[in-house]
């Protein structure tokens, strides 16, 4: 079993390093679950794996954190929904970061930054 | 066994204080907690030897009731030291009752103190060290501004829900400074309009530095006792009618829906201990650690509809002078915000019910509601107070 080789945070960030973003879902009672965890938030079952979402996603909520431009300039910062039913915090790219609305849709792709994999999300 | 009705107005504070509000440089955290909690006892007319019970709560120490155990020398029979943020200090009310109504002790001490501010190990010192000490590995690689950005979140979703406007944020913090101009100990009380926030530095859309919280230095403490002690001691009786705590979430990439918090749960129990409903609220003091913080816990607890927050601030609604008295000191927007501000919402509360609030007081206020948050929109706990007139 894989939980005896590393606990659910380092195995989903492997994954992420690379290059490959999961989420979990419970054998329980079916759901989804972002963000990983050893217990569902749903059923209360330990039956949670790994699975590959398709990465289309909704803005739910977003902000532009404004910051000195010799200092890298304003970035955002968003809350996703996935198709799947799951919310995450990520940034949206390729778009100015005031350009992005609640409702834009959004397809996650998995970037490298601090050699550590990434997800972040570009306009679909 | 005793029904939480039971417990309604059978313990009362019956002391309350504030120590080093404002800029102090050189003192510590512990400094001000102890200052606060002298001046809290004195106000009881008790001494730091009746205290048997401890209630507090450290941003840093994990340990802190230990660290305020010895430099209050005191062996209390009752301690909590839960620690939910800014609203601990309120959440400390039921467990403390609980503790006073079993005989488990006779005096309990709700103590806290922060020199954010000024302190050489200060809030962006303790903002960065948290990434280490209580990861959020989900949130921090966006590094979101936090707190500012999780309420931001929330103030974006609340406007794109509900049509709620930046300037009906800015009546927030424009009558949170009204009522700070009334307050001698307020630390912001100069002019301020609705262009003034709309105009000042965006920090994180939609929130500009105005719609946020101040951070300042401060004490606070206060003193609960069993209801028939307290109308022996030296203030008028503060009593207890109503206190729940609710938490749904620690970050706000967890929240189910940004426009409901659990206020809305901590609310409807707290009132249901009470007896009472948002009507028969006379003074409110919330904490509004961003000016979106009132809208939501108006909403949640039921002082108008879902949604309709931004509408019912309107036109100085809650400035003084307007429909229902909102943050009579000036809140954490305008009088002072030591951190985790609960404490200072519920000290408020407790000087309004006494009538000793001076220009700010609130004409023949018999009930107060306070609530504290903490986290990022995490946890919420709600506390309704009243007068002897309310038993």
């Amino acid at each position: 079993m894989s939980e005896m080789q590393s606990g659910v945070q380092q195995a989903w960030q492997a994954r992420l390093d690379a290059g490959e973003f999961v989420i979990q879902r419970c054998g329980g009672c079916q759901q989804h679950v972002f963000y990983p965890r050893g217990l569902c938030p749903h059923c209360g079952a330990d039956q949670l794996a790994f699975v590959t979402p398709a990465g289309s996603g909704t803005v739910y909520a977003t902000t532009v954190v404004r910051r000195k431009a010799e200092l890298g300039g304003d970035y955002n910062v968003v809350l996703v929904d996935l198709d799947e039913g799951v919310r995450l915090m990520s940034r949206v790219e390729g778009v100015a970061p005031d350009a992005v609305a609640i409702g834009l849709r959004v397809q996650a792709r998995v970037a490298r930054e601090q050699d550590r994999g990434l997800l972040l999300f570009d306009p679909l | 066994m005793t029904d939480l009705n039971s417990l309604r107005g059978q313990v009362a504070i019956a002391g309350a204080a504030t120590f080093g509000c404002g800029v102090v440089p050189g003192y510590t955290d512990m400094e001000l907690l102890v200052g606060a909690a002298q001046r809290a006892v004195a106000d009881a007319g008790l001494t730091m030897q009746d205290i048997d019970g401890l209630c507090t709560a450290s941003v840093t120490a994990t340990m802190w009731p230990m660290v305020v155990v010895e430099h209050l020398g005191i062996r209390p029979t009752f301690i909590d030291g839960t620690m939910l943020g800014g609203s601990s200090f309120i959440a400390h009310l039921l467990p403390a009752m609980q503790a006073l109504m079993s005989g488990q002790c006779n005096a309990v001490l709700v103590c806290y103190g922060s020199a954010q501010r000024s302190a050489t190990f200060n809030r962006r010192d303790i903002v960065a060290s948290r990434k280490l000490l209580d990861p959020q590995p989900y949130e921090h690689p966006y590094e979101p501004m936090l707190p500012p950005s999780a309420y931001a979140l929330a103030a974006n979703r609340h406007m794109h829900e509900f049509g709620t406007e930046r300037r009906q944020l800015a009546e927030v913090a424009v009558a949170a400074r009204q009522w700070a101009q009334r307050n001698p100990t307020a630390f912001e009380r100069g002019p301020l309009s609705i262009d003034d926030v709309l105009n000042a530095r965006m920090v994180s859309d939609p929130l500009t530095v105005r719609d946020c919280c101040l951070v300042t230095d401060g004490g606070g403490a206060y003193v609960l006792v069993r209801g028939d002690r307290a109308r022996d001691l030296r203030q008028p009786p503060v009593y207890v009618l109503g206190n729940a705590t609710a938490c749904w979430n620690r970050q706000i990439s967890s929240m189910a829906d940004l426009t409901v918090t659990a206020a809305q749960e901590s609310g409807a129990r707290a009132f249901a201990m009470a007896g009472l409903t948002p009507a028969d609220v006379d003074v409110v003091e919330l904490y509004d650690a961003f000016t979106i913080n009132t809208l939501l816990f108006l909403e949640d607890l039921g002082f108008c509809a879902k949604g309709e927050g931004g509408a019912f601030v309107e036109g100085g609604a809650i400035a003084p002078g307007g429909r229902l008295p909102v943050n009579t000191n000036g809140g954490g927007l305008s009088w002072g915000h030591p951190g985790m501000y609960g404490i200072f919402a519920l000290i408020e509360a407790v000087e309004q019910l006494r009538g000793q609030c001076g220009e700010r007081q609130v004409s023949g206020a018999q009930v107060a509601l306070a609530h504290g948050n903490g986290g990022t929109l995490s946890s919420q706990s709600t506390a309704i107070l009243g007068t002897a007139a309310t038993l």
